[in-house]
């Protein structure tokens, strides 16, 4: 990228692509973004709720009050959330090849984005759950209730819109990362953004890929605040 | 029925230890309601813990129907905890749940059919009076519907005995009273044994059968209604009688404070010690009510004659009476409890 000025203007007016053409670079881009923000949030969701449920718990006054094991649990929820993602990205490179046997692509990008995530999500779900009030987790115990029960009736039944909201912003947070990702070859709208935006200087590109990455994120944003409100009972319209 | 023998509850340990509940011995007959008062950090919330197992005591037993519940094994403790049902002070129904999905949860904690379910729960629906309200969710009922909601849902395992900790606590006068006499009415239709928290004295009168008095941690006084407001030497009956600010006796005339002294006083007592001292009775505050049939209360009287002649005549009649500046003082404005048996001036 060592280009002086007037080279990469002259780059740029060779190489802006045509209006026409964008859609064939950009769907199978946007393609596979959704597949890595959706894998990995699958993920996300699947191992953060029960980590953030077992915080929850274990903390004093939880179900499972158990001192040591949050702590140990914690820190390790810690570290996950105190590295900035391209370090944790690279750091991991060795574990990434390791388990999907390559380091770049879809199943490389998903990887990191996955230790970046559950931890991130395990957080706001725990912070969910602290929300709701301690009567309630009393009186369900007082109701006979299991501990299991108890977990899915009465601390994340109530937290549900909580939940959602947390994971609007996971998600998002998500779309962010998979752009990182991008950069080091995982495909995507980020890899396109860097290569014909960035490197080449394609004006076109750069704009369509915000122009996308914003109308991504609104959507995302604007379905996570309907289903925060259809799943709380006094912001849902009654028929 | 409900007994705590030697209930006892220690928080921490070794030099950071504190002994919130110490050797508590309470029972509650069936049919019986107790009112526990004390007050802030006493231990009533720990003690209603105890008694619901949300907490283990520490020592001591919580006999339920002749079986002790307190050391029973984890798995055990969640069964035997639905023979309590609780009521919790506010906030403790799940928010995204109907009216009778909160009063369905114990009985889907417990497997019980859909069908049946839903037959219980209208049933308790109308026991409470909430039938219409089935279908609304908490934020679109009262601070009393709230607590009838609280009041189904922890009946609706058929507990034997009943728990309400500060159940009354922030509702108004008027629902506090409608939330007591459901109480009432379903102790007599159920046989509940209840043990009912309060800090609200007036709401004792009107709910209890007996009351006890719980300070750091032990019950300094322990006893029914009838005897604690009839006993003089009771600090507990004196909290529990509204407080009156008399009006002034007049010139020359002598305030008097007269109290119960036994549960036979003539309903016209004040024209009898008229009569007997020759000279009218001046009545300046009064609250008397009946609990259990027997009467029971306090007023302030003025009149002229000398002291001990006037002390006699009240003591003929069953009532001890002091002059006003021996009498404890009763600065306070009233906050009279108001019911259906009482006769009150003021
Ligand atoms: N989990 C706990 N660990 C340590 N101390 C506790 C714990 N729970 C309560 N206590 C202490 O026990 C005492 C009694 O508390 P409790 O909540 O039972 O009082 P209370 O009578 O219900 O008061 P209030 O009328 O304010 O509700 C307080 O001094 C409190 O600090
Ligand atoms: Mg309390």
């Amino acid at each position: 990228m060592g280009l002086s000025i007037p080279a990469a203007a002259q780059i740029r007016a060779l190489s802006d692509t045509p209006i026409p053409e964008l859609p064939a670079l950009l769907v199978p881009a946007l393609g596979e973004t959704l597949a890595m923000v959706g894998i990995v949030m699958l993920i996300v969701v699947a191992l953060g709720t029960p980590i953030a449920v077992a915080l929850h718990n274990m903390a004093p006054g939880g179900l499972y009050e158990h001192r040591g094991t949050y702590s140990v649990l914690s820190w390790i929820v810690n570290i996950g959330r105190s590295l900035p993602f391209l370090v944790l990205m690279a750091a991991i490179v060795p574990f990434t090849r390791f388990v999907t046997g390559t380091n770049i692509g879809i199943a490389a990008a998903v990887v990191p984005m996955s230790l970046a995530g559950i931890p991130f999500f395990a957080r706001l779900v725990e912070n969910c759950l602290r929300e709701v009030p301690r009567s309630v987790t009393a009186a369900a115990r007082a109701s006979g209730g299991s501990p299991l029960q108890i977990i899915r009736s009465a601390q994340l039944g109530e937290a549900v819109p909580a939940i959602l909201g947390g994971l609007t912003i996971n998600t998002i947070a998500m779309i962010e990362y998979s752009a990182i990702a991008g950069t080091i070859g995982a495909g995507g709208i980020g890899y396109v953004a860097v290569t014909y935006g960035y490197q080449r200087f394609d004006q076109t590109v750069m704009l369509a890929t915000v122009i996308l990455l914003i109308v991504m994120v609104t959507v995302v944003q604007l379905t996570g605040d309907a289903l925060v409100r259809a799943t709380t009972p006094h912001l849902r319209r009654r028929a | 029925m409900i007994s705590l023998k030697n209930l006892t509850k220690v928080y921490g340990h070794g030099d950071k230890s504190v002994t919130v509940l110490d050797n508590l011995e309470i029972d509650v007959a069936t049919g019986e309601i107790l009112a526990i008062v004390g007050p802030s950090g006493a231990g009533k919330s720990t003690l209603a813990q105890c008694i619901n197992l949300l907490e283990r005591p520490t020592s001591g037993q919580v006999i339920v129907n002749g079986e002790d519940l307190a050391r029973l094994p984890e798995r055990k403790l969640r069964v035997a905890r639905r023979r309590i049902g609780t009521v919790f002070q506010s906030a403790s129904l799940l928010s995204r749940r109907t009216a009778a999905e909160n009063i369905a949860l114990p009985l889907q904690y417990l497997g019980v059919t859909p069908a049946e379910t839903k037959a219980r729960v209208a049933e308790l629906l109308d026991r409470v009076g909430l039938s219409h309200r089935a279908n609304h969710y908490p934020f679109e009922l009262s601070g009393g519907q709230l607590q009838r909601v609280g009041i189904a849902r922890a009946l609706a395992l058929r507990p034997s005995v009943l728990l309400s900790d500060e159940a009354t606590s922030g509702l108004d006068p008027e629902t506090t009273r409608s939330v007591v006499s459901l109480l009432r009415q379903l102790r007599d239709d159920l046989d509940l044994a209840v043990v009912f928290i309060t800090h609200e004295m007036d709401t004792v009168l009107h709910v209890a059968d007996s009351a006890a008095r719980l300070e750091n941690g032990r019950i300094t006084e322990q006893g029914s209604l009838v005897d604690l407001l009839t006993d003089h030497d009771s600090a507990l009956g004196r909290a529990l009688q509204p407080r009156l600010s008399p009006a002034d006796p007049g010139a020359g005339s002598r305030a008097w404070h007269v109290t119960y002294d036994s549960r036979t006083v003539p309903a016209d007592w004040l024209q009898r010690v008229s009569a007997d001292l020759g000279e009218p009775v001046a009545l300046l505050a009064a609250t008397i009510q009946s609990i259990d049939g027997t009467s029971t209360g306090n007023a302030t009287v003025g009149l002229h004659a000398p002291e001990p002649r006037a002390a006699a005549a009240f003591a003929l009649h069953g009532l001890r009476a002091v002059p006003r500046e021996a009498a404890a003082p009763e600065a306070r404005t009233a906050s009279a409890p108001r019911s259906s048996e009482e006769l009150q001036w003021a």
